[in-house]
């Protein structure tokens, strides 16, 4: 291994592993606000709007990023929406990943006992209020684990960027391989900023989760 | 009214070879399910004795796979082992190996979570009946381990079947691919052929995958 | 007799095509304890379930100070303010301290002030004995505390009456009494309460009147000494049975 190597392209998988963390924390932020409005469409059982989240649910869920980016970037201007390789890696993150916030925060809500809606109820709570201080602050907790689980799965699918020309970890390793043939070093490059990215996210994932377990509120 | 790709489609043999190239990704899930679903049960099953060695190995290969992108794998698998050891692995031959992988290590995990689950006091009535250990295995603990486990294991086939489309990113020539193709032979009789045929990929994967996420939950919501 | 300040008359409760209450109607007076009792499944806590507004109903209707108690009545809030009520189990907020969970409707619902509704909650607390327990969190108490909690939480809100549903069904058996203790309290400081128990020894203790409910209306009534020593229906003698064992051998 070529450490002469490895110290020059640094820089290069430094300044990839930022895109690559930057459009990946705005595409889950915007995942969460999306699934946000899904669930509470949901909860709420708003006509017409359900029906379109149930469907736009399946249809996020059912199709892989890749094939979500392609018609994006390279379909959608077409028929004159376009959008420049960062916008689309955000948006096309935010759809993918919207579902699946939804639908960790649907089950969040969803094992909140129906007799705490009630107890609020009879405690001359309203609707709001009852939202408000009752439900959403155990779903949160509850949902912990999914969403989670959610951020570490978004944060690897940011690894197909590459495939609309975004200058992320996978398109450096790429091509630096088929520069220089320095297969080896670009590959340990890849790994290693992966890693560096992904290890401390999986690391807090579990350290919640043993904290919701185990601090849990329980019975 | 400009064409956006539906004339492109129906010429010549473009849909066939449209689905030609999702039989090539979905022969690779396929192909790769078929091994990882056998050797993720055993694995799993082994995650559960009390052998520490035994379950770090396994707890580090399980955590080694899964917290890699799956594009990482098939790049390390691709072009790491033609440096490494001098093979020429085709792209269809590291997308099963990598897809094999990552899926026995998802499927292992889910069996794990599946028999842990079964709460002690299953395994303790069964043995103050007097069941042997196999008994207690065959009719207590194994049918109810199967109820949580089936509908899981559909769903990571689909997880399966939308992780190869990235097999278009080490060359092998899939679905997405010949849409590639397609557009390209097409570039100055359709301009925006792009728009319809991604569509239509678009499609065809929600088609190949939407049903077996319907079984899925129908399971779920029968067997909960 | 005085008058009535809650009246339930004709009420008609079905859960599709089994209609579990047919008819039912009584009135609770004022400082009056009714304990409702009957076999399980007989729609007791439906019953109070409905009067809360927490089940549509479907015929007759349900009265607090002659104000019609629904769920599309604006005035709903208001008047579950009035009306206390604490479940079989598990219904404190698992994500609050014991203070929290009794502050957050005097706060949030009835606007008054922290520091007052504090005071208040903290001498209720004294009184059912758990006033160090203020700042620990629902998991760190035992059932019977949690229960007592919940008594508190439901006082907090100044109810004209109380609705107790089962209240010590889940609880293990030593902890039953530490409960009771605190409803018998409550009657004699007074209060109107409807009470749904298993507890015949308690039923006995408490009430001012005994209903006993079967097939969805009250097949019979009457202060406790009566309906526990003459039970003057079959159904009722059938039921009291249930509660004594006699040797077979």
């Amino acid at each position: 291994m070529s450490w002469e190597f490895i110290m020059t392209y640094l820089p290069l998988y430094q300044a990839a592993a930022v895109l690559t963390v930057k459009i990946g924390f705005a595409g889950i932020a915007l995942s969460i606000l999306v699934g946000l409005g899904c669930m509470l469409v949901q909860y709420e059982r708003i006509p017409l709007l359900r029906v379109i989240v149930g469907a736009y649910i399946e249809v996020s869920r059912n199709t892989p990023l890749l094939i979500q980016l392609f018609f994006i970037y390279y379909g959608l201007p077409k028929i004159g929406i376009s959008t420049d390789a960062a916008t689309c890696g955000v948006f096309g993150l935010a759809f993918l990943g919207g579902s699946y916030m939804a639908e960790a925060f649907r089950s969040g809500i969803e094992s909140v006992a129906p007799i705490q809606e009630e107890s609020a109820y009879s405690l001359g709570l309203n609707r709001f209020q009852t939202m408000r201080y009752v439900i959403l602050p155990q779903a949160f907790s509850m949902s912990v684990p999914s969403f989670m689980a959610n951020v570490i799965f978004l944060l690897k699918e940011t690894s197909v960027f590459s495939a609309i020309s975004l200058m992320d970890l996978m398109f450096t390793a790429k091509d630096l391989i088929g520069l220089y043939a320095k297969t080896t070093e670009s590959l340990f490059l890849l790994v290693v900023f992966y890693l560096l990215i992904l290890l401390p996210v999986s690391l807090l994932g579990s350290l919640l989760e043993r904290r919701v377990r185990y601090a849990g509120f329980g019975a | 009214m400009p064409d956006l790709g539906l004339s492109v489609l129906l010429k010549g043999k473009n849909l066939a070879r449209l689905l030609g190239g999702l039989g090539v990704a979905l022969k690779i899930s396929l192909i790769s399910i078929a091994i990882s679903l056998p050797l993720g049960i055993i694995l799993g099953a082994l995650m559960t004795w009390k052998n520490p060695v035994c379950r770090a190995i396994l707890r580090c290969y399980l955590e080694i796979i899964r917290i890699m992108p799956q594009l990482v794998l098939l790049f390390l698998v691709y072009f790491g082992t033609t440096r490494a050891f001098g093979w020429n692995l085709s792209g269809e031959l590291s997308a099963v190996i990598v897809f094999t992988l990552w899926g026995t290590a998802e499927m292992a995990d889910l069996v794990r979570g599946a028999l842990v689950s079964i709460p002690l006091h299953q395994y303790e009535s069964a043995a103050a009946l007097g069941l042997t250990r196999r008994q207690t295995y065959q009719y207590v603990i194994l049918p109810q381990t199967a109820r949580r486990l089936l509908p899981l294991s559909i769903n990571l086939i689909t997880r399966m079947i939308k992780t190869t489309s990235l097999v278009v990113m080490i060359g092998v020539v899939e679905v997405l691919k010949v849409a590639q193709q397609i557009i390209e032979a097409n570039r100055t009789s359709s301009p925006n052929a792009a728009f319809g045929i991604y569509l239509v990929v678009f499609l065809l994967y929600f088609l190949a995958c939407w049903p077996i996420s319907l079984l899925a939950r129908y399971l779920e919501e029968k067997w909960r | 007799m005085p008058e009535p300040i809650l009246t339930v008359s004709h009420l008609v409760k079905r859960f599709d095509a089994l209609t579990v209450l047919n008819d039912v109607s009584f009135g609770v007076c004022k400082g009056e304890v009714i304990v409702i009792v009957g076999p399980s499944g007989c729609g007791k806590s439906t019953l109070l379930r409905c009067i809360n507004a927490l089940e549509p109903i479907q015929g007759g209707e349900i009265r607090l100070h002659g104000e019609r108690i629904a769920a599309d009545n604006r005035n709903l809030s208001t008047l579950r303010q009035k009306i206390g009520m604490v479940f079989q189990s598990y219904d404190l907020f698992p994500h609050m301290t014991v203070l929290d969970n009794i502050l957050l409707a005097p706060t949030k619902v009835q606007r008054r002030a922290k520091a007052e509704a504090k005071e208040e909650a903290m001498a209720l607390l004294r009184r059912v004995g758990l006033s160090e327990k203020a700042n620990s969190f629902p998991r760190q108490l035992s059932g019977g505390q949690k229960q007592r909690v919940a008594i508190v939480r439901a006082l907090c809100m100044h109810p004209e009456i109380l609705l107790f549903d089962e209240v010590t069904a889940a609880l293990d058996p030593e902890m039953v009494r530490e409960v009771l203790e605190v409803i018998l309290d409550l009657a004699e400081q007074g209060r109107t309460m409807l009470i749904v128990t298993h507890e015949m020894q308690f039923a006995r203790a408490i009430a001012d009147r005994v209903l006993f409910l079967d097939g969805g209306n009250f097949v019979e009534s009457g202060p406790p000494e009566e309906f526990f020593a003459h039970p003057q229906t079959e159904r009722a003698q059938q039921f009291l049975k249930t509660f004594t064992f006699e040797r077979k051998r």
